[in-house]
């Protein structure tokens, strides 16, 4: 085909309007020519015969009348063996090859192969004649853990048939492992790898189910007041500080799932550095291997192109979507997704289109919306279940949470994990708001115990409001015992220390033994002849129990631990009587 | 390729129109006035219309002025020449020194690539027990000050600057006050730290543009030092200031505004100066102090708002001292578990209980019984106050430690602290 060229008209910024005199494609990539380089746009509005494109680098320098190249292609990411433990940036640049290429700083213009040269060995499903869909499994090679399926590619239709396939065979990621006739009777190679436009949910699948299987995060607070399903979506909105990143650092490490996508977007690079660094060093209780096998970083730090920041969630979800087509279980967390609706705003405004709330665009919850849409459990064509699971941090503009990125999502997720900038002054981590969270998904705890331990945290916060009125000497002993009930439920089970190794994860096995023992202490009455010894009473199986959390599950120390608690509480409690 | 044009066809603001063809984006031309020269900087091209900001402002310019372009976008000399001396934003001299033109830098080169960053692990010392003590700063951190106008945010920039154990200081002022300007360099020269100095001066009373160049030509600067191996602190004084010049600039512009009539992108201009912040792996680093005024006290003000969402943490100075609640260094622990084994328990401890003493003071002023324990938390409260948080107290790190540990057994006994056993035995002030 002859390659369409155009020519810059105007710059505005990050945005260039191009004039050619041929067919456009909306959200279609180009290449301008500057000198020796090429810069990677995307058409975001097409006027008469103009583009108005996103440049995904920087455009000081260029000019009016530089040649700009079509690529008949929708912006698109490789999919195939050896994307994991890479570390890409939002256009799948691979940082550390790229760190190798041009040093400390990125280069403009320079765009590596995502999947390296790696032989990978081939072992073959299917045989020829079989009859195949797009997403059904052809094959498969190894990859760290898992096995990598080699699939159909996800465009193709309707019923394929295997006219040539591999043997076992060692292969480079381009090249030939089978051939396929569609209905038509047209021949279609397929390789290692495929590419897929990023902005294009994968749809090669059987059905999309209802999330109802609860993802153990290990974090308490979560599963068991307001927990995540497998194939949900949740977010976690936060005033700077309050510990969103940390809260989704500790999901990444800990999170019962197979694999894990984050998207850096708009993040401080001292804090990704952090992930980029330890990571690989870390090792994944569940697999005992580096945390990184199982792990694919989308880096966009807050000072990268801010184009490349708007796509960059969409090269993470597909990227996820991939690994749900091969029967696995995938979270993605995205930092922040307010960066990116930002990111959406800029280019609004360079568009100089009518701007909505907050002058955000109009557009910016159907975006929000189709992002997190993108989640699911889903039943594939083999009848194997994947999923992907979107947990997205939210930062409020002022820490006020009707803002229009907040609103939008709220109305799109199950699970809403409001941080407050009260609980992280308090240094009660995570600063997760108990009084304002809440999850429509069903957890593994018992649903009656689960409404009665939100009622206990409910009536201890009222009691407290109006200690702050009358003070503590107007308040009755029962009302005094609600709110240090409640304080004390918040202490020793809301609460988690992430600097402490064995408190930072709890697993659902003793999530459910401990809530459990806590539920009954929430709701026995006690011999407390006063206040000051209610305190005293409280305070004293407060610090036992913390001490217990940092003991290891049914260790001795465990044991010895439960048994003085116990006693402790043996010696106050009233027997109910019947 | 250096033609000259003459058709200005628009002056608005500080933005200029004129026709031209070849252009690049962001390139700098110089315009000849009848008063002098001006440089100024392409921001859109459309066609043949080129806008450009006059960086010394477009009074005084006639649509007959020569404008001239460049080729180039912006640069700056560097290198050792540059200690010592003061330039305004264009990177023209302020002082009796010669114009440098050698060893020219771009301004704005492209963000650093994460993976050849390090993880942050070198304190810097201040001698400000409410910084070394709770909220330890870091080599390559980025930290501005949270503040309203009056509070002595300057005071506390010169004194961690002159105190800091760092190679070169570069300060950056953008809209300051003629009498701040004095203050640093007065401040400087006395504590011998000019001849490691480079000033960046935009004072309130010149032309806003040239506010907008300071953070880049001094960050410029800053990152060529560092990649030399110097370690580098970067003062920037008022980044307020900067975005309010930002706005000034693409209202002119007639951008479609954001929130409170600041561009779209306040996130992404702020951003790309303060993630220049760095620690290169192998070479040197750039440590970033920025003042943030606060207009209203109001952290929630788009400002303050989006300098806190892309810097690691926060110095909130209230009432003349730093605020422990406000106050955030987030990376401190990778420090701080280096220093001495008490650190990070007096960290804790002390703060935990000046909340306790914050809430003894709501509860005295409402009118409530105090207690003896809440007699006991006011007691420490004062102490605290006194001795530890006032930005007058000047010790090292060890000596704030030991302090603490003072006040602590003046008010409290150990059981009271809910400090570990261990740690008591060890550090607890023994009885005389």
């Amino acid at each position: 085909m002859n390659k369409r060229i155009g020519h810059i008209a105007e710059i505005n910024a990050n945005m260039v309007t191009v004039k050619l005199d041929d067919f456009v494609i909306q959200n279609e990539v180009a290449y301008i020519l500057h000198g020796e380089q090429r810069l990677k746009a995307e058409v975001i509005r097409v006027r008469a015969n103009c583009a108005q494109m996103q440049v995904f680098e920087s455009t000081t320098g260029l000019k009016v009348g530089e040649q700009v190249e079509f690529s008949n292609e929708l912006l698109s990411v490789e999919l195939g063996p050896g994307l994991l433990g890479q570390i890409f940036d939002g256009l799948q640049n691979p940082l550390p090859a790229l760190a190798k290429q041009c040093g400390f700083f990125l280069k403009r213009g320079v765009y590596l192969e995502a999947l390296t040269e790696t032989e990978w060995e081939f072992t073959p499903l299917v045989e020829t004649g079989a009859k195949v869909l797009a997403g059904s499994k052809l094959g498969f090679v190894p990859e760290k853990v898992f096995k990598h399926y080699i699939m159909v590619p996800f465009g193709l239709k309707g019923v394929l048939e295997v006219v040539e396939i591999s043997s076992r065979l060692t292969r480079k990621i381009h090249e030939r492992i089978a051939v396929l006739k569609d209905q038509s009777g047209k021949l279609h190679d397929v390789f290692l790898k495929q590419s897929w436009p990023v902005k294009v949910p994968i749809q090669a699948y059987a059905e999309k189910l209802q999330p109802s299987q609860p993802l153990v995060t290990k974090m308490r607070l979560i599963d068991s007041l307001f927990p995540v399903a497998r194939g949900g979506t949740y977010c976690i909105p936060g005033p700077f500080g309050a510990g969103k990143t940390v809260l989704q650092q500790l999901t990444s490490r800990h999170a019962e799932v197979d694999i894990v996508i984050i998207a850096a977007c708009g993040e401080r690079a001292g804090e990704v550095v952090e992930t980029l660094k330890t990571f690989p060093e870390l090792i994944d209780p569940r697999t005992n291997k580096p945390l990184i096998d199982r792990t694919v970083i989308i880096c966009n730090t807050s000072s990268m192109p801010v184009s490349a920041r708007e796509s960059s969630v969409y090269t993470a979800v597909t990227l996820a979507e991939y690994y749900r087509q091969m029967g696995l279980s995938v979270l993605l967390l995205a930092d922040s997704t307010s960066r990116w609706a930002q990111a959406m705003r800029e280019m609004s405004g360079r568009l100089e289109e009518i701007p909505g709330e907050e002058a955000f665009p109009a557009y910016l919850e159907s975006r929000i919306a189709s992002f997190y849409e993108r989640a699911g459990l889903v039943r594939l064509h083999d009848g194997t279940f994947g999923s992907v699971t979107i947990g997205g941090a939210v930062s409020p503009a002022g820490g006020n949470f009707e803002e229009p990125v907040t609103q939008a999502t709220l109305k799109v997720v199950g699970a809403f994990h409001g941080l407050s900038r009260q609980r992280s002054d308090g240094r009660r981590y995570p600063a997760i708001d108990p009084l304002i969270s809440w999850s429509k998904y069903k957890g593994f705890i018992d649903d009656e115990k689960e409404n009665s331990a939100h009622e206990a945290l409910r009536r201890s916060h009222e009691i407290a409001q109006m200690m702050k009125v009358i003070g503590e000497e107007g308040t009755s002993l029962k009302d005094y015992i609600g709110y240090l009930k409640g304080e004390f439920f918040d202490s020793v089970y809301l609460q988690q220390n992430a600097f402490d190794a064995v408190d930072e994860a709890t697993s659902k096995e003793r999530q459910l033994y401990i809530f459990d023992f806590i539920h009954d202490i929430l709701f026995a009455d006690f011999k407390l002849e006063n206040k000051e010894n209610a305190l005293h009473f409280f305070q004293k199986i407060g610090q036992l129990f913390r001490t217990w959390n940092s003991s290891l599950w049914n260790s001795a120390e465990f044991e010895r631990i439960e048994e003085e608690i116990a006693i402790l509480l043996e010696e106050k409690r009233i027997p109910i009587e019947k | 390729m250096q033609k000259v044009y003459t058709n200005i066809i628009q002056i608005a603001g500080d933005v200029i129109t004129v026709e031209a063809e070849g252009v690049g984006y962001n390139d700098i031309a110089q315009i000849t006035l009848r008063s002098g020269t001006s440089l100024a900087q392409v921001i859109r091209i459309n066609g043949k219309r080129v806008s450009l900001q006059v960086f010394a402002g477009s009074r005084g310019i006639s649509t007959g002025d020569k404008v001239r372009f460049l080729g180039h976008s912006m640069r700056v000399a560097t290198g050792d020449n540059l200690l010592g001396r003061i330039f305004n934003g264009s990177g023209i001299p302020l002082d009796r020194g010669p114009e440098l033109s050698e060893n020219l830098v771009d301004i704005g080169a492209p963000p650093v690539n994460p993976v050849k960053r390090i993880i942050p692990n070198k304190m810097i010392r201040t001698g400000i027990p409410m910084v070394d003590v709770f909220n330890s700063l870091v080599e390559s951190q980025k930290l501005p000050i949270f503040s309203i106008a009056g509070e002595p945010y300057n005071e506390l920039l010169a004194r961690i600057a002159i105190q800091a154990e760092i190679d070169i200081i570069i300060l950056g002022g953008m809209g300051l006050k003629y009498d701040d300007y004095l203050f640093f360099k007065n401040t400087l020269e006395q504590h011998g730290a000019l001849s490691r100095s480079i000033f960046f001066m935009h004072t309130a009373s010149d032309p806003v543009v040239e506010c907008l160049l300071v953070p880049d030509i001094a960050l410029a600067v800053a990152e060529d030092f560092a990649l030399k191996g110097k370690r580098v602190l970067v003062l920037l004084s008022d980044m307020t200031n900067f975005a309010d010049a930002l706005k000034e600039i693409s209202i002119t512009m007639e951008q479609v505004p954001s929130n409170r009539g600041y561009p779209g992108d306040l996130y992404s201009q702020l951003a790309s100066r303060y993630e220049k912040a760095v620690d290169f792996d192998t070479a040197g680093s750039i440590t970033i102090l920025a003042a943030t005024t606060m207009p209203g006290d109001d952290v929630t003000h788009p400002v303050p708002d989006n300098t806190g969402y892309i810097t690691e943490g926060q110095f909130y100075l209230k009432g003349g001292v730093i605020e422990p609640f406000g106050s955030l260094s987030r990376l401190k622990q990778q420090v701080n578990g280096k220093t001495r084994a008490d650190h990070r328990t007096i960290m804790d401890t002390m703060i935990q209980l000046f909340a306790s003493y914050r809430e003894a003071l709501e509860k005295q002023s409402m009118g409530f019984q105090m207690s003896a324990w809440d007699n006991k938390l006011l007691k420490y409260g004062l102490l605290f106050e006194k001795n530890m948080m006032s930005l007058k107290v000047n010790i090292p790190l060890e000596k704030a430690l030991d302090l603490g540990w003072q006040i602590l057994s003046d008010c409290f006994v150990p059981e009271e602290t809910g400090i570990k056993l261990s740690i008591i035995e060890q550090f607890w002030p023994k009885k005389q």
